[in-house]
């Protein structure tokens, strides 16, 4: 009996959160329209508790549960406390939103516990069954969520999209999973890594696995060329849903990643190396210049996106215990980013407007010069000027292309975020220099406005003071590998 | 007790006064903010004088150093310090700040608060710049001032604002982010270490220092401005607010001119000896060719702009002659330019103010009706065509000397700048000052009132000042310079 304990002890915050968010979709379907903030409260309460058992039982080094399926190491539960932050944070900007359109429902809440869960399951795998399944838990979840608004013709168009570009990449994946474990005949990571680490004479189904996987993982990153459905999605999906998508499933995918090349492909770096190289330069290169014929800002950011992703890659392919730290500080500080800046859009909408369009930014500074100057910490730090904390993460980055000996690759990155400086910059421009159109008073509520406030100056105060989270990313990482 | 952190006093005291004069809100507190504003930058300049009374001339070790862990991840370190190099630079900074409070008192009455804030950020920034000794630190300040300046072009500029704001910040961008790669690949050269005195020792291969010198070339190269990347100045000069021409002009210029010393010679000695010729021959382009384009001005915002650009020339010119005095030169007629150049947009500043025209031709006669004005306007016009006793004479003869004794030619063409200077700053002073009045607005102008007499009359006092006894100034700088050609003669090929 206490054997069996031990083994689920280190899952316990992920069966917490399925309990409750079993609980919360009963309670939901008892309760009429007027009662709707228990499903929020209960799920903030989940995500919450959730928190706290993972803070509580922190574990220093790693622990293998679930019969080898399950891993429980400093690097997931790093983050997961970011996922938890930054899922909670979607649910306080997205509320009036939600609310305004009749889509303040148990639905949203439930779909991003089960995301929340989905994501939870991908950082603590230490499996491909594990991954498979968090990764489609999340997918799922994802799927539903952008077509929760029945009668946007839009948001429905970019649900297929999305359903049906995930599905192929899935597919990808298993396949490409499906040949490693032909090749090694496991589909435990830690078995994996040992098997190839042994050497393989089956070098070309070993290849073909890894092509396949890298490309299952490329699409699901929103990497270049397997990027098209990004911005449509983020561009068709309800504003709320595009906070979710562009935020803490980053994080997941990095974990993602990182567990499938990093710890069980680890011995193959040469071989997904070149892979990354060219997924990353074509991402910052067409997410760049396509951003500036934007005139939506939720595609605008779709793009910078998909360059950021191509920045964090950067960190990925260098194939050490640096890079990968470096990639998880990028990811989480571009989570913190992105946050705030699809939050800024959910915050100037109204009932009956979106305030998608850049052009609905113009004069901010004159409607609100607080809102205005979080922007543009925002918008400095997805440029990587410093001292604002993007800034840190690029250099971070950088610093483990060079290692490497790939200079040439950082100058290309640093060349492209000079173009990508331009759209951002236009932001700040139209915020500051132009007289605003759309002089209505803002209708945030405070709650929304107090994270805002908090989640902009986190990134100028992490910009001052980095070294806290690039410490934990560091220690979580040195930890886990 | 705060003895040990004047440099930080230095740096942030600006910076909160910033924070202080955004806190008061909007226009109606603009009074409340002009004040705060004044006060900080007061505050700002007070504390960066015991720098000038404690200076230990006889030392070129770093002086007022702070040294404490910021990053430790990346061995990045809260490293502060200056030489006789920075320590006049940081000096001027904080001087030309309380200037810029002054001069845009009641010429900005739009959005003040945000104004005075983005000066008094920025001239913490750039204090930052001058004193870190940390290669990530000085970038961090380096990019940081960039915000506030832009800001200040964007909301605060002419009409085709825009554009300046959007080149100038793009222009500026781009030569940083090189170096930043340079710099990453000097950590890791200089075996995991951002301090930019020991990359002062790093060896270095001539591939190597050849490519980190173009880096770096375009970084500071485009800050200075040096031709042909220097399009971007004219542009921001003419839409920026008088105060961020004043600003512009005196001192982020003087960012690009000290990164040379800073990093470049010391840094990539054998590739700055090797690639002399190239910085030289851009040098003199700057100097005899942008005259020539000064001369074809009809803005008069946009001529000093490119007499700027040639007085710049003369700066870099002088550092690549690797003698104290060429080196020397370049230092004092980066502090002359700052006052010269700084008096001269002010007191185009004055005219628009009275006129909103920056047009030559919409000028003439101006002594008849300012006649105060047409003396102070005299003597700093004087003092930018380099006539003896005025501080731009001193800069100008130490750098043609300096010249000389490296090659005639050299001399020669630089020499080229005592005409070129004269003919474009003389004759557009002749055109808007003297003669009969042509356009009836002039005949409703009035004379400088104390406001401005304070601030041009303090700016006379420091050219005359300079042009006349210019010894404290070089004597400041003598040992570190000679420090610097000492390391600059040394080979760091492996």
């Amino acid at each position: 009996m206490s054997d069996f304990l031990t083994q689920f002890a280190p899952a316990l915050p992920e069966i917490f959160v399925l309990a409750m968010v079993s609980l919360i979709l009963v309670v939901d379907a008892a309760v009429d329209d007027s009662k709707r903030y228990i499903a929020y409260v209960l799920s903030l309460a989940t995500v919450a508790g959730a928190a706290f058992l993972t803070a509580r039982d922190f574990s220093t080094m790693p622990v293998l549960a679930l019969g080898g399926l399950f891993i429980d190491d400093p690097l997931s539960d790093v983050l997961k406390l970011f996922l938890y932050l930054s899922v909670s944070v979607v649910m306080v900007y997205s509320r009036d939103y939600l609310r305004q359109r009749g889509l303040y429902k148990g639905d949203f809440f439930v779909l991003a516990l089960f995301a929340l869960l989905g994501m939870m399951v991908m950082v603590s795998a230490s499996h491909f069954l594990t991954l498979y399944l968090g990764l489609e838990l999340l997918s799922l979840s994802l799927y539903a969520m952008v077509a929760l608004q029945r009668d946007s013709s839009v948001a429905t168009e970019a649900a297929m999209k999305y359903f049906v570009l995930g599905a192929l990449a899935s597919g990808m994946l298993l396949y490409g999973m499906s040949m490693i474990y032909g090749v090694t005949g496991s589909l435990a990571l830690a078995d994996i890594a040992q098997n190839l680490a042994d050497g393989t004479d089956l070098r070309i189904p070993l290849v073909f696995g890894i092509v396949f996987i890298v490309a299952g993982l490329a699409f699901k990153l929103g990497a270049v060329p397997f990027h098209m459905w990004v911005p449509d999605v983020y561009h068709g999906a309800p504003t709320a849903m595009t906070l979710f998508i562009g935020s803490a499933p980053k994080i997941a995918a990095f974990a993602f990643v990182v567990r499938i090349l990093g710890q069980g492909l680890e011995s193959q770096v040469v071989e997904w190396r070149d892979m990354l190289v060219i997924l990353a330069v074509l991402s910052m290169a067409v997410g760049n210049i396509a951003a500036i014929a934007q005139t939506n800002l939720k595609r605008m950011l779709a793009y910078s996106t998909i360059s950021h992703m191509g920045f964090m890659l950067l960190g990925i392919l260098a194939g050490s215990q640096n890079g990968y730290g470096s990639a998880m500080f990028y990811v989480l500080v571009y989570a913190l980013m992105s946050l705030g800046s699809f939050g800024m859009i959910l915050l100037l909408s109204r009932a009956g407007f979106e305030a998608d369009q850049l052009d609905d930014f113009k004069g901010l500074n004159r409607r609100s010069p607080w809102l205005a100057f979080l922007m543009l910490l925002l918008m400095f730090s997805m440029a990587g000027v410093p001292p604002a904390v993007g800034f840190y993460a690029k250099l971070a980055v950088l610093q483990a292309v060079v290692e490497i000996g790939y200079v040439w690759l950082a100058v290309a990155a640093v060349l492209f975020s000079l173009i990508g400086a331009f759209y951002y910059l236009r932001i700040v421009k139209l915020m500051y220099f132009d007289t605003p159109h759309d002089t209505s008073p803002i209708a945030a509520c405070p709650d929304a406005r107090i994270i805002m406030s908090a989640n902009g100056l986190a990134v100028l105060v992490l910009g001052i003071l980095p070294q806290p989270l690039m410490a934990v990313c560091v220690h979580a990482i040195g930890a886990s590998f | 007790m705060f003895g040990q952190s004047i440099l930080s006093l230095v740096i942030w005291v600006p910076i909160l006064a910033g924070v202080a004069v955004l806190a008061t809100g909007s226009d109606r507190n603009a009074a409340i903010a002009r004040w705060v504003a004044l006060a900080g930058a007061l505050l700002g300049f007070i504390v960066a004088i015991p720098l000038v009374t404690g200076f230990d001339t006889s030392t070129s070790a770093m002086q007022f150093v702070e040294k404490a862990a910021w990053i430790p991840a990346f061995n990045i370190h809260y490293h502060l310090g200056v030489d006789g190099i920075s320590m006049p630079l940081i000096l001027l900074n904080s001087f030309i700040t309380v200037l810029v409070v002054i001069a845009g008192w009641q010429v900005i009455q739009d959005k003040v608060a945000q104004y005075m804030a983005a000066f008094l950020i920025m001239s913490g920034l750039i204090n930052g710049v001058f004193a870190a000794l940390d290669g990530i630190l000085f970038y961090v300040f380096f990019e940081g001032m960039l915000i506030p300046l832009y800001l200040i072009v964007g909301v605060w500029g002419g009409p085709n604002r825009v554009y300046a704001a959007f080149k100038f910040f793009l222009y500026t961008l781009l030569g940083s982010l090189l170096m930043l790669v340079s710099m990453i690949y000097l950590y890791f050269q200089s075996g995991g270490s951002f301090d930019i005195q020991t990359w002062h020792t790093t060896t270095l291969g001539m591939t190597a220092q050849t490519l980190m010198f173009f880096a770096f070339l375009l970084a500071f190269g485009v800050k200075v401005p040096m031709w042909p990347v220097h399009t971007w100045l004219p542009d921001a000069h003419v839409e920026a607010p008088t105060g961020g021409s004043v600003v512009l002009a005196a001192i982020t210029l003087k960012v690009g001119a000290y990164g040379f010393l800073r990093f470049i010679l010391p840094i990539l000695p054998d590739a700055s000896a090797e690639l002399a010729w190239f910085v030289i021959t851009l040098s003199l382009i700057a100097v005899a060719y942008i005259g020539l384009v000064a001369l074809a001005q009809s803005d008069m915002k946009k001529l000093i702009a490119y007499s700027s650009i040639a007085h710049m020339g003369f700066v870099t010119l002088g550092f690549f002659m690797f003698s104290p005095l060429g080196v020397e030169g370049g230092l004092v007629q980066m502090i002359s330019h700052g006052f010269v150049s700084a008096a001269l947009f002010l007191c185009i500043g004055v005219m628009y103010d009275r006129l909103h025209s920056r047009q030559i031709k919409d000028y003439g006669g101006l002594v008849n009706r300012m006649p105060v004005f047409a003396a102070f306007f005299m003597l700093f016009a004087m003092a930018n065509a380099g006539l003896p006793a005025t501080s731009g004479f001193v800069g100008e003869f130490m750098v043609i000397l300096a010249a000389t004794k490296v090659n005639f030619w050299f001399a020669f063409v630089a020499a080229t700048t005592l005409i070129l200077g004269a003919a474009y700053t003389l004759w557009m002073y002749k055109r808007v000052v003297f003669g009969s009045i042509t356009n009836p607005h002039v005949e409703e102008m009035t004379d400088v009132n104390a406001r401005e007499i304070l601030i041009l009359g303090v700016l006379a006092v420091c050219v005359l000042a300079m042009g006349l006894y210019p010894k404290p100034f070089t004597d400041v700088m003598h040992v570190s310079v000679v420090d610097l050609l000492a390391h600059v003669a040394q080979s760091k090929l492996p």
